[in-house]
């Protein structure tokens, strides 16, 4: 089987996959790295975001060997070992959660959001941006407000911000 | 997904080759769409070759009065580059709509035009603007390029390395949503060139993307939404399914003609 090297939450990782293995199932299966969901498997729910080389985008859509060489931060690598990153902090005081199954990739695709669009985020932009990410208990009204608190705590972190170096 | 041996191509001629090798290869560019077919087993290719490799794929660059965008240039490169946004800021915005945030992070213009989905927006530019389809092999007007569902001129060895698009005086684009795929179930591309005006539409024709000669006709003699006024186009020959009956489309493809037209100023 065929062999990829990449680099996940600052650590460098090497596996052997399938072909046909995507890049959400490295993650998960052979990582254990189970923060990233998988909720349609279909690129619409978004439940599986995760950052490629610093860009949000969609982990079962992705061939795990195309990831040779990439840089892939998940949620796991957002937090420091005692501190949970300011975007996550802002989702637990907002209550930006319900169950919490879409939580993981509302969490990275609201951190690329502020690395795009910057520290203010008005409520129209932030419900547009979060076009490919479903929560199934319709719980948007404190996701929205959620993100638009973290975009706001996370001035003064770089983009580049990974806690497990 | 079925499995198949996956290649990482170094060069275009190297991609080439291996097109014409293995019969049942299928280029891998954003794979935004490509990956979720073969997931559902409605592709099945024996080899994939992977094009996100091979260098100078992606530029954007202004040559003289054209813009001209590497195949492998994502939707979120076209819709936030200034120098799409500055000659045509049209296409910028309908890059903009593809998809979601990530899926513009992977998805290529060459990978969309080489599909020719029926609902996809990037066809409906390419004809709107006359654009040019620059391949390994040759050049292609975008008017000889579509040929039908899922269906380009491009040979079994060929692949699309750039697209030239003509700066033009105006242009625009409106999309009507289906609300659940968020799919173009109609958009309509407008622009006003130096020599004509075209209309193409995208998400309404039975056999994709296809041009509207008689609102052309009409707005070549005043650039105006009241030139469209009382026009109309059959609805023979339109997709009619549950999303819209082919009556729906037709009246969508004049109320968003008109749209666009207002929208270009």
């Amino acid at each position: 089987m065929p062999a990829v090297s990449l680099t996940v939450n600052g650590k460098a990782v090497k596996a052997t996959v399938e072909p046909r293995t995507l890049l959400v199932q490295l993650l998960r299966e052979q990582l254990r790295l189970t923060g990233t969901h998988v909720g349609c498997d279909t690129s619409q729910c978004g439940c599986c975001v995760v950052h490629v080389d610093g860009k949000a985008v969609k982990a079962c859509t992705m061939l795990a060997l195309q990831a040779e060489g990439a840089t892939v931060l998940t949620i796991e690598g957002l937090a420091t070992e005692d501190k949970l990153h300011p975007m996550q902090e802002a989702f637990r005081e907002n209550h930006g959660l319900q169950c919490g199954f879409c939580t993981p990739g509302m969490i990275m695709t609201a951190v690329d959001m502020v690395y795009r669009l910057g520290h203010e985020l008005d409520e129209r932009t932030i419900r547009e941006e979060l076009e490919g990410n479903i929560c199934r208990c319709t719980g948007y009204h404190n996701i929205v407000k959620s993100i638009a608190a973290g975009a706001k705590a996370m001035k003064g972190i770089a983009p580049s911000h990974q806690a497990a170096e | 997904m079925y499995n198949f041996t996956y290649h990482r191509a170094s060069g275009l001629r190297q991609a080439t080759n291996m097109l014409a090798k293995f019969s049942e290869a299928k280029l891998l560019a954003g794979g935004q769409t490509l990956l979720p077919t073969m997931k559902q087993r409605l592709a099945s290719p024996s080899d994939i070759i992977d094009l996100n490799k091979i260098e100078g794929m992606s530029g954007i660059e202004l040559k003289g009065r054209n813009l001209i965008i590497g195949a492998m240039a994502r939707h979120a490169e076209v819709a936030s580059s200034p120098v799409v946004q500055q000659a045509i800021p049209a296409l910028a915005a309908l890059a903009h709509m593809i998809g979601d945030p990530a899926v513009r992070h992977r998805g290529t213009i060459g990978g969309s035009i080489a599909n020719n989905d029926p609902n996809a927006d990037y066809p409906a530019a390419c004809l709107g603007l006359a654009a040019t389809i620059v391949t390994t092999k040759r050049k292609i007007p975008a008017d000889d390029f579509f040929k039908g569902l899922f269906e380009t001129a491009l040979a079994s060895d060929e692949i699309i390395t750039k697209v030239s698009f003509p700066v033009p005086k105006k242009a625009a684009y409106q999309k009507f949503r289906n609300p659940a795929s968020r799919f173009a179930l109609v958009g309509v591309f407008v622009t006003k060139r130096p020599s004509e005006v075209r209309v193409a539409v995208t998400g309404a024709g039975a056999s994709g993307v296809f041009r509207v000669p008689e609102f052309e006709a009409a707005l070549k003699k005043r650039f105006s939404p009241k030139s469209l006024e009382g026009l109309t186009i059959p609805a023979d020959g339109l997709a009619g399914d549950i999303h819209g009956s082919a009556e729906y489309r037709a009246h969508l493809v004049g109320v968003l003609a008109r749209r666009a037209v207002a929208a270009a100023g």
